[in-house]
């Protein structure tokens, strides 16, 4: 049955409606008509109290996961504007609690799998900013040698299993890849991120009816930043209370703060014990958002300045270094430290992919097939 | 050699694959208990166990995507479409996911599937259950197409197919599930993918003609043969890889060309090798590239209508006929 935590009891609050006509409460929302001031107050009040069951070091490393993806991200877009990067791409910036938070919460030898706006989940599952960074910019180094480009990073030796681009087409692949775990007796379990707007395909439902049929040990991540491209959600879904849905399938759900790395890494936690142990599906609905456009083409008409500045209160990384800081984990020393690493990290991905050779033009040819046939041999 | 029926023949490759590799399951509506809405599955559920024959919900884009994924993790599905007039509900999964996930990832992701079942022309099912697909298929990089004609090709090429480290639509014909003809015995008996096969041969004109046409095909080369005209039958067998090279040869011995196929004619299989024969080997055409195609028509439902829809012994003798101007 569908599990709520404590935190989603205010989610209540769905129906109420923002002046732009979004759904803005979070599930750890103080009660309306809070000030921003007092609502920050409340999602780190939260934040400290699962900080205390944590490794201060393994904070710290969540904190500069988070942050490696945001400055790869922001170069991303620098170079985007340039004209290096070509063809889609959609930046991460904002969610960056999600993919982070979900990962560390699996073993290396886990799969995860994603959607087109997939550069985090790669980074965070272990692929190196360097191969990606050349993928991006369409370099045989990439770790799609450059066959793949934004929306389709694969990385085999951390089972990171893409990048799939047609919303919501991961998500039976996914659910595909826990079953055969399940059937090969190994304990693996998968991630499946996807956003919002993927639960309205066909291919949502089918999955989660079958998951739980068979009781496969895949874990939905539904990355509920409110906007599937320039739809929001509102306009788009006839029952917006995501994590509900389960209910229809008997999978277990939560629905979490996605601008929380600690909540969505506790209830992920929670999930993966089900799928490990027990091998059971669960349904994560994280309400998140995305401070960029949908695609770096995309103006972002559609939302208010307001409204964005409101979700940039409540960034994910600002508010965890807050956090880490108030609770002596860290310092502000370090942590200036660690971005001036980070930033050549990322410079050093920009100048690795940008000194990479193309694809040599063999390779137009190559991996069409793993048993080329020669007719009539 | 035992002389058995493509169901026949069907099930004992799906058995003998079954049995040498655990990592190939079989999966789709009613292949378990049911026994397969065809009986191509008779038995196996008993033989190997629920883990390996799996019965699905009527959910094709679900179960076909969840192949492809248990594909990317090692295993190596056989997905069953009830008709593959279903599994035009999981086209985004085979287009978008199968044919492409190893190009788009490098090559890190291979995809070991085979999507089977009978497509074609049924017997008065109407529009929705009778209609031929291997052109939409046959058009994407990065999937094979397998259509079988005889018991013998149906067993050795499914056997292959499942050994193959692609993806793999296997198009059987639901008209000739009962067809019986001689298969070998041989447990490692298999066809590779891409050859044709020459069925008959002859010298005075080609007929190509595939699954349900091959017989028909046959037939009329027989009746030919009687008014004095040898025709060579070439059953290709793979349209994807096509083996254009066994087709080009014969055309350049006998210089007249018959294109048979149930398929609409339209951006059609016939299309394409009428357009290689053209390219490659022109200059030993005698007459045009005749297509003898099903009728541009949906499929319908009356009997008489149905016959007209479908080609015809008479029609592929004529067309042989006519581009050996004989007439």
């Amino acid at each position: 049955m569908s599990k709520r935590t404590a935190d989603s009891a205010s989610r209540s609050g769905a129906d109420e409606k923002s002046a732009t006509g979004v759904i803005d409460q979070l599930p750890n929302d103080a009660p309306s008509g809070a000030t921003l001031q007092q609502e920050k107050a409340n999602v780190k009040r939260q934040q400290k109290a699962r900080a205390d069951k944590i490794a201060p070091d393994a904070l710290i490393e969540l904190y500069r996961q988070m942050l490696l993806i945001r400055r790869f991200e922001e170069k991303c877009a620098e170079a985007y504007s340039m004209g290096k990067i070509g063809g889609f791409c959609h930046l991460y910036i904002g969610q960056e609690a999600v993919a982070v938070g979900s990962i560390s919460a699996i073993r290396k030898d886990d799969y995860v799998m994603t959607s087109y706006r997939d550069h985090g989940h790669a980074i965070a599952k272990g692929t190196s900013p360097d191969a990606v960074m050349a993928e991006l910019f369409g370099k045989a180094t990439g770790c799609s040698k450059g066959k793949g480009g934004s929306m389709h990073l694969f990385d085999k030796s951390v089972n990171f299993l893409g990048g799939h681009a047609i919303v919501g087409g991961q998500i039976p692949l996914a659910t595909g890849v826990a079953y055969a775990s399940k059937y090969q007796g190994t304990d693996q379990v998968t991630l499946c991120f996807f956003g919002e707007a993927a639960v309205n395909q066909g291919a949502f439902h089918e999955s989660l009816n079958m998951a739980q049929l068979w009781k496969v040990p895949c874990i939905y991540i539904c990355e509920n930043n409110q906007y599937g491209m320039g739809t929001s959600q509102q306009r788009a879904m006839s029952l917006q209370d995501i994590a509900q849905k389960a209910c229809a399938y008997e999978i277990a759900s939560e629905f979490v703060d996605g601008m929380d790395v600690l909540a969505v890494r506790e209830a992920t936690v929670r999930a993966v014990e089900r799928a490990r142990k027990d091998s059971l599906p669960s349904l994560i609905e994280v309400r998140t958002y995305r401070f960029m456009g949908h695609s770096m083409s995309d103006p972002g008409n559609y939302r208010t300045r307001a409204e964005i500045e409101r979700y940039q209160q409540r960034d994910p990384i600002k508010i965890f270094g807050e956090t880490l800081k108030e609770e002596k984990v860290i310092d502000h020393a370090k942590l200036e430290e660690m971005d001036k690493a980070i930033r050549e990290i990322v410079e050093h991905a920009v100048r690795f992919a940008d000194e990479s050779p193309e694809p040599a033009p063999e390779e137009l040819y190559t991996d069409v097939y793993a048993n080329p046939i020669t007719p009539g041999q | 050699m035992a002389v058995i029926t493509i169901r026949e023949a069907l099930n004992q490759a799906l058995r003998e694959e079954m049995l040498r590799d655990e990592n190939v399951f079989l999966m789709g509506e009613e292949v378990a208990e049911y026994q397969g809405a065809y009986k191509v599955t008779k038995g196996l559920l008993q033989e190997l166990g629920p883990k390996r024959v799996i019965d699905t919900p009527i959910t094709e884009l679900g179960f076909a995507g969840l192949g492809v994924g248990a594909a990317m993790a090692g295993l190596r599905p056989v997905i069953e479409f009830m008709t593959f007039n279903f599994s035009i509900l999981a086209t985004d999964q085979i287009v978008n996911s199968a044919a492409k996930m190893l190009y788009m990832s490098g090559g890190q992701f291979n995809v070991p599937i085979v999507f089977r079942g009978p497509g074609g022309s049924a017997f008065q099912v109407s529009s929705q259950h009778s209609q031929a697909l291997e052109s939409w298929y046959s058009y994407f990089p990065g999937l094979k197409v397998v259509m079988p004609s005889t018991p013998a090709d149906a067993k050795g090429l499914l056997k292959s197919s499942i050994r193959d480290d692609d993806p793999v639509i296997f198009i059987e014909q639901e008209r000739m599930y009962g067809n019986k003809g001689e298969v070998p015995d041989d447990l490692d008996f298999t066809i590779p993918l891409g050859v044709a096969d020459i069925k008959r041969e002859g010298k005075d004109a080609t007929i190509i003609a595939r699954s349900l046409t091959v017989p028909l095909a046959l037939k009329a080369a027989e009746t030919l043969q009687q008014q004095g005209v040898s025709c060579e039958v070439i059953d290709p067998r793979t349209i994807r890889p096509l083996d254009i090279d066994t087709i080009i040869e014969s055309v350049k011995k006998t210089n007249r060309v018959v294109i048979a196929e149930e398929a609409h004619p339209f951006c059609g299989v016939a299309g394409e090798i009428s357009a290689e024969i053209m390219e490659r080997a022109f200059d030993y055409l005698d007459a045009p590239v005749k297509r003898i195609s099903g009728v541009d028509v949906p499929m319908p439902y009356a009997k008489n209508l149905e016959n007209l829809a479908l080609p015809t012994v008479e029609q592929i003798i004529a067309a042989v006929r006519e581009v050996a101007y004989l007439d």
